[in-house]
């Protein structure tokens, strides 16, 4: 097949990072890739924007920004793309690869972190490595706006309820006129330590060992 | 009443001696009390009775005997007396297991009361009594099993559960059919091979064979919750587990009948088997559908309680009962049903029923079930010493050994299969304690009970094979496995309260992953989900939920149960001594809201005090809030409830709230500070309100008085007044535990800011706490952050 020449240059970079996936899944998603951007070589937020189904999902812009974003690219730079090309398509979905039989402890650690770090990131609009209370009520209005209208109150008490929770589980002594800035990164990772984030957060049909879907339309 | 002390000579036993011989008294009495009963036989005194009965009627004639001044007639009470003698003796059994202290931990309850039973039953047949016949199959399964099954269908964590459903399912069909023709078949191979030549085991045929093979090869759901509510295991392994037990009922109700039906005739036909297939899947998925419909019904009619609340939990208990009698009449699985009718009906009747009916269900369903599960292993040690056995060394042997053999080979081959499609494999170890978890209990027996004698010569010895792989799996597996479970380190559950933050991120993680499956374009089971949820809200809850809570999301909902959960603790606990500094957080809403500029107040500002204005705002409000609470202390009434604040509206709520969070501002800005300590961990109101076994009790964390507690100290120490008020409090307290019938509610809202303190103790005492808020801030800066009691 003249196709997997084509692709064999994204594999090495794909294998580099994960090497139990298969080509198929690749071709897959670069079928994928292809129709949402229209047979070009780069996608933009207008081509994320038009699928259907996401229009019912409350938080797609958040999503849809996730992969235009520099800091999920595991190359340390920040801000934001304004088209992705494959390459950076596919390290945004790595975050979301299953642990396998094989995985060890370290590398579910590892893993968790990096998804974390995909979530945190999601919140972090501002990219200064603290939710600051604003942002995390902007994410709580984002979660409840498809849901009806019992109020922006009931968004922020429970934003407020949220924040309040980090801060004393991870700063239980405060002074009085003492100000929590922001949740930071560690204080994120120790209030979700209990969803197992390496098990939950994954796309069934990343997983090498499941038979593959395919990518419908 | 028996009181240990007053009694001299008890006093020279401990407590746990004392217990011990109360036990002993009370299996005495039992068995001795049961056979008087049985001793005259209850046709006899009818027909005495009757005959009675008929002389005065037929007139006057006879001589007149004296009136009779005091008279026994036991026979008029004799059945309702006896249940509740046995109901009565296992519920002081499960108490008397408790008081001694070392004994619950090492040996699991149902072993000891199986040898309750043997006690009891042991007894009566001393006493040269018939042991009365409690291992009746009818009241068995149409009495004690209900109750235990409804309660682990309601409560049932759904989203673990549909999660690992396919795993579930896996085990409990294929692995209980590979059981029964595994356990079936090769102790017919052994019979046939018996070396003594008319060995009573050569008459067993292929058929009877296979039908005690399926009879045994079930996964019994009591047993398993009995032994695991014990061991704390984590979610995954318990719901395999349980779930396996639960599912398992169609394909032995199928397995049963079929081999039933045809041990007569000796064959078994490729039709039949096929035929047997597809009863499987009406047996089972009607079960199911049978649950749903009625648990549809309940819901439905939840949606209209709003007038009559005491009624309420009266619906759930009945509507299940007919889902599992109406599978039972068609020979359905009558467990999924229930299983069903409880998960279907419970998200709405969740969202319509009042607080105090949410807690009458919950209560009454732990109650049932704990006293159904005592007595069937009560029933069981007594019918084992009742029952006819006839032990066969080889073939009892044989059984047990290829109970464990075909359980071990059955987890282990599904496990590699099912490894394939899990995202979270399954470790040897999790396989370990699956297979080991398969305890065989009562309905084996009562399955065993039920074959007709007539057909089955055999029966007494499947009995006796039947209870001794009962005993087996209860005693040796039952005791073994929590040494075993620590011994592998195996994961135990998490006792950690479910946050808020967790519940956020629950939510996020859904939504986040139908997005990327959408953009993927791959219908996966998110985006199914997903398209689920969205019907029910749109549809389903519009139709069977009242109200404005219809319209709730999820995430809401949660807040407001949490709130409403924190504000019962506080009052429940009366807030009387400040906690043991575990670790005690400080952080308040003030340490999070972004700094606002602090208002221009004059530069002396060393000693701040309250306005008169802002004084007499705080008096009024809690007086007005004092007087409410005093009038809800008085008109009690057996069938009004105290008002409940979801039936104010949501949109009351929200203003009540509005109204605290501007009040706590102003507060806050006088920097006047009125401490509430927080909830004590062991306070004995909290400690019955919790229930262990509850999966969505929050269990409270010592540090539980974070979100969204808003601290208000208590003014200055140094005032004798304030000392006083927390005497008074706590002294206060004892007399309105009295008063309190049953859980008072109070509207979440009041329970905040500075009224908290008053709300909790009913103070009568309103001058004190006035001169308490007028006082002048603390003026030795170091008094302010001790703790307020030692």
């Amino acid at each position: 097949m003249g196709v997997s020449v084509a692709y064999s240059h994204v594999v090495g970079v794909w294998r580099s990072f994960f090497p139990t996936v298969s080509l198929e899944q690749i071709i897959n998603l670069h079928k994928r890739f292809k129709q949402l951007s229209g047979n070009e070589d780069t996608i933009s937020r207008e081509n994320l924007d038009s699928i259907p189904a996401l229009a019912t999902n409350p938080i797609r812009k958040q999503i849809i920004e996730a992969f235009f974003d520099k800091r999920n690219q595991r190359q340390d730079e920040v801000g934001s793309f304004h088209e992705i090309g494959f390459e950076q398509f596919l390290m945004v979905m790595s975050h979301f690869r299953p642990p396998t039989l094989k995985t060890t402890e370290e590398e579910r650690e590892v893993m968790r972190r990096e998804k974390l770090r995909f979530l945190f990131n999601m919140h972090d609009t501002d990219s200064d490595g603290t939710i600051t209370l604003d942002e995390y009520r902007k994410v709580v209005e984002e979660l409840l706006s498809k849901s009806g209208a019992i109020g922006l109150e009931a968004a922020k008490a429970i934003a407020d309820a949220a924040m309040l929770e980090v801060a004393s589980t991870n700063v239980p002594h405060m002074e009085p006129d003492e100000f929590y800035e922001g949740i930071t990164f560690e204080h994120f990772e120790q209030i979700l330590k209990g969803l197992e984030m390496e098990s939950r957060m994954h796309i069934r049909f990343l997983d090498v060992n499941t038979t593959t879907m395919h990518c419908g339309k | 009443k028996l009181h240990p002390t007053s009694l001299n000579f008890l006093g020279l036993f401990s407590l746990p001696e004392r217990a011990l011989l109360l036990v002993l008294v009370l299996v005495f009495l039992q068995g001795s009390v049961l056979p008087l009963g049985a001793a005259s036989s209850p046709d006899v005194s009818h027909q005495d009775k009757t005959d009675n009965h008929k002389v005065e009627a037929q007139g006057h004639n006879y001589t007149k005997k004296a009136f009779p001044v005091l008279s026994i007639d036991y026979h008029y009470i004799q059945t309702p007396f006896e249940i509740s003698l046995w109901v009565l003796l296992a519920s002081l059994m499960k108490l008397g297991f408790h008081l001694i202290p070392r004994l619950s931990s090492i040996v699991p309850e149902s072993c000891l009361l199986i040898v309750v039973g043997l006690l009891v039953g042991g007894l009566i047949k001393l006493a040269g009594e018939q042991v009365p016949p409690v291992m009746n199959t009818r009241l068995f399964f149409l009495c004690l099993l209900p109750p235990i099954i409804l309660d682990a269908g309601y409560f049932l964590p759904i989203r673990p559960f549909m999660e690992n459903l396919g795993t579930i399912l896996m085990f409990a069909v294929v692995g209980t059919l590979w059981n029964a023709f595994f356990i079936g078949g090769l102790l017919y191979a052994v019979c046939q091979i018996q070396p003594d030549n008319p060995s009573s085991l050569h008459q067993i045929e292929l058929l009877p064979c296979l039908l005690f093979g399926s009879i045994i090869s079930a996964v019994d759901p009591v047993a398993v919750l009995a032994v695991f509510e014990e061991i704390h295991i984590n979610e995954l392994l318990h719901i395999l587990v349980f779930g396996e037990s639960l599912l398992n009922d169609a394909v032995t109700v199928v397995l049963y009948h079929l081999f039933e039906e045809y041990s007569g005739i000796g064959t078994v036909s490729v039709l039949d088997g096929f035929l047997g297939v597809i009863s499987f899947l009406v047996v089972a998925l009607g079960g199911v559908l049978v649950g749903a419909i009625y648990g549809i019904l309940a819901a439905f009619t939840s949606r209209f309680t709003s007038h009559t609340r005491v009624i309420e939990p009266l619906f759930v208990f009945v509507y299940s009962y007919m889902a599992y009698l109406s599978a039972e009449m068609f020979h359905l699985s009558g467990i999924m049903a229930l299983i069903a009718c409880g998960a279907v009906m419970r998200p709405y009747v969740e969202a319509n029923i009042s607080h105090k009916s949410h807690t009458t269900i919950k209560y009454f369903l732990k109650m049932w079930s704990s006293v159904s599960e005592t007595l069937i292993f009560i029933f069981l040690g007594v019918a084992t010493v009742d029952g006819p056995h006839n032990w066969n060394w080889t073939f009892v042997t044989v059984t047990v050994i290829l109970c464990l053999v075909a359980r071990v080979i059955g987890v282990v081959g599904l496990t590699y299969v099912i490894n394939k499609f899990r995202i979270v494999k399954l470790t040897t170890k999790d396989q370990f304690i699956v297979a080991y978890g398969g305890l065989r209990g009562a309905i084996a027996f009562s399955l065993g009970f039920l074959l007709d004698p007539a057909h089955f010569a055999m029966r007494e010895m499947f009995l006796t094979a039947i209870i001794t792989v009962i005993f087996f799996t209860v005693f040796v597996q039952g005791m073994t496995i929590k040494p075993l479970v620590e011994l592998l380190a195996v994961k135990k559950k998490q006792e950690a309260k479910r946050s808020i933050n967790e519940e956020i991120h629950t939510q996020f993680l859904d939504h986040l992953l139908t997005g990327i499956e959408d953009i993927c374009g791959h219908y996966g089971h998110h985006h199914w989900k997903d398209k689920l949820n969205r019907f029910n809200k749109k549809y389903v809850k519009k139709c069977l939920i009242a109200g404005e809570r219809s319209k709730e999301p999820q995430l809401i909902a949660f807040y407001h149960k949490m709130e409403m959960k924190q504000a019962i603790e506080l009052v429940e606990s009366g807030g009387g001594v400040k906690l043991p500094a575990a670790m005690p957080s400080t952080v308040s809403m003030q340490n999070i809201q972004p700094k606002k500029p602090p208002p221009a107040l004059p530069p002396e500002r060393a000693l701040p005090q309250l306005s008169k204005g802002r004084e007499e705002e705080i008096r009024k409000i809690l007086r007005s809030n004092l007087q409410r609470t005093r009038q809800r202390l008085r008109s009690y009434n057996r069938h009004t409830l105290v008002a409940d604040p979801y039936e104010d509206g949501l949109n009351d709520f929200l203003i009540k709230k509005q109204k605290i969070i501007e009040l706590e501002k102003k507060i806050t800005e006088m920097n006047n500070y009125l401490t509430v300590p927080s909830a004590p961990p062991d306070s004995p109101t909290i400690t019955r309100a919790r229930l262990a076994s509850d999966p969505q009790a929050y269990s409270v964390k010592p540090t539980s008085d974070s979100v969204p507690t808003i601290q208000v100290d208590l003014a200055s120490p140094q005032s004798p007044d304030s000392v006083n008020l927390m005497d008074e409090f706590r002294n206060a307290r004892q007399p309105e535990q009295d008063e309190d019938r049953g859980l008072m509610m109070k509207p979440p809202s009041e329970a905040k800011g500075p009224k908290r303190p008053e709300d909790a103790e009913g103070a009568k005492d309103q001058q004190r706490l006035m001169r308490c808020l007028s006082d002048p801030g603390p003026s030795a800066d170091e008094d302010e952050d001790e703790p307020f009691l030692p």
